[in-house]
């Protein structure tokens, strides 16, 4: 937590509280974070659960990320529990149809996904979704292929993913950590892309060179051939 | 008229505007970036001179990451263009390929950055003068030596540009535009790594980076551990090796450590 209170902070400019009014308790601690050595993330977690206050109802099957940093964090999960799944099963079934490299490459992705999937469950903590079931039968394990194409998918998705709920963050802190993942999952996605046809690792970026932001519904309407879990995403920030 | 005044004047126009105010984050979304100013230019100066209590730090700030980010672009714009003009340095065609890609998106950056800042009323600082064989003599003749400066110049940038993003948290617009040229940078990143032979992502403090004790700067702290509340990230899950614990998450640059590589150049 050290390191994401070394970020400096817009929110942490005291001079204009006076100026904002009743001050909503989340807000108190986004401001109080800036300062108090003490705070650690699961505070700021339970304190983002006051929005849950207004969650509009929704079918028991379905598994609701949550509102505000949560309901982005969450929403983060999903996708990395997509992904961490998808390489475990790449390395069980396909890993000896890779070389040397590649087969680095694929070990590598697991252990990345995977790790970003476990960091997100614990940081989360009790606020946290549960284990989502996943559906890869439109993907051909015998084939490299198909492999790639869909890791190429999920990458470029995650990218794009990532880039558009930055701006749904309102925890400079948070923001900091999905920059942290986000760059790697670009990392993922150019060298996959490269494995596929060498030379087109960013080939995402448009005339402006600014890779895709994508908003959550859309995202998750990508994933969903993948998803067999239901995912409301109703309450998460606009 | 009094700010008083002024305030009920705006309420009766626009009941929300407290509400409207309950944030900075909120403001810049209802105002927009470019809004910001047309509204600020129609109402009084006293009401202006609150906003600009309450907003107008965090507009200089925006401004000042974003010729940052400029100084950055225009490095990288110089350095591959002078790269690609250096007779017999990148003969490979499919080099050459990457690399003109690489140097067109930097350029389409740095265009866009200025654009942006004087959208924004901002003054962009012009190009500096960069000397990239002050301390690589060879840069521009020794085709590995090249890569390696644009390893180092990619994996820079994208650590810089995380750097700043939360001063970017407050305008939603500026904010997603760095974001959407921070992952360009790590897709360049990871390409010209995997020129080098190397793996596209960090491992430790420049453990897999294969650069010169100069170029070391450019790696420092990239062997943190302790992501979010969890001291050693290493141990979520089953467990994870350090590779892969640094490995999956990169590591943000201060504008000072950034000041300091890019000085190497200067």
């Amino acid at each position: 937590m050290k390191k994401l209170q070394e970020q400096p902070s817009e929110k942490g400019d005291n001079s204009s509280i006076e100026l904002l009014g009743p001050m909503q308790r989340r807000k108190f601690f986004r401001y109080a974070g800036a300062t108090a050595a003490a705070t650690t993330l699961l505070l700021a977690f339970t304190s983002c659960n006051d929005d849950d206050d207004e969650m509009m109802p929704t079918d028991p099957e379905t598994v609701d990320l949550g509102s505000g940093d949560t309901g982005i964090l969450n929403y983060a999960y999903a996708l990395e529990q997509l992904e961490a799944a998808y390489y475990a099963e790449v390395v069980a079934r396909s890993l000896n149809m890779f070389n040397q490299t590649e087969q680095q490459i694929m070990q590598d992705l697991k252990g990345h996904e995977g790790i970003h999937r476990d960091f997100l469950k614990a940081a989360l903590g009790s606020a946290a979704i549960p284990d989502l079931e996943v559906d890869f039968s439109a993907v051909n394990f015998n084939d490299k292929n198909s492999i790639l194409t869909t890791a190429r998918t999920f990458e470029d998705l995650g990218v794009a993913a990532y880039n558009g709920a930055g701006k749904l963050l309102e925890d400079a802190g948070l923001l900091t950590l999905a920059g942290k993942i986000v760059s790697v999952e670009a990392r993922h996605a150019a060298v996959i892309r490269d494995l596929i046809q060498n030379g087109t690792f960013s080939d995402t970026a448009n005339s402006q060179g600014l890779d895709p932001a994508m908003m959550p519904t859309d995202v998750l309407q990508a994933a969903a051939p993948f998803i067999k879990t239901k995912i409301s995403a109703n309450n998460l920030p606009q | 008229m009094n700010i008083f005044n002024i305030i009920e004047e705006i309420e009766k126009a626009d009941p929300e505007v407290y509400s409207r105010m309950d944030s900075r984050r909120h403001a810049f979304k209802s105002l927009g970036s470019i809004g910001k100013k047309t509204a600020l230019a129609a109402i009084p100066f006293a009401l202006g001179s609150v906003f600009q209590k309450a907003y107008g730090q965090s507009n200089s700030m925006v401004l000042e990451v974003l010729n940052f980010a400029l100084k950055l672009e225009y490095l990288e714009r110089n350095f591959y263009t002078q790269a690609l003009a250096a007779s017999g340095l990148i003969t490979d065609g499919t080099a050459r390929a990457a690399i003109e890609k690489i140097q067109m998106h930097e350029a389409a950056h740095v265009d866009l950055l200025i654009a942006t800042i004087q959208s924004l009323n901002g003054t962009p600082i012009s190009e500096p003068t960069f000397n990239f064989g002050k301390n690589f003599p060879d840069w521009n003749t020794n085709y590995q030596t090249f890569l390696t400066l644009a390893q180092a110049f990619e994996d820079t940038g994208v650590r810089a540009y995380k750097g700043q993003a939360p001063n970017l948290i407050n305008n939603d617009t500026v904010l997603t535009a760095a974001l959407q040229i921070h992952s360009v940078e790590a897709r360049h990143a990871a390409h010209i790594r995997r020129m080098r032979g190397n793996l596209g992502w960090i491992v430790g403090a420049g453990d897999n980076s294969n650069v010169p004790a100069g170029a070391q700067p450019v790696y420092a702290g990239e062997d943190n551990l302790m992501q979010g509340g969890i001291n050693d990230v290493s141990t979520v899950g089953d467990g994870y090796s350090t590779a892969i614990a640094t490995g999956a998450f990169d590591e943000p640059l201060t504008k000072e450590q950034v000041a300091q590589i890019v000085s190497l150049f200067e």
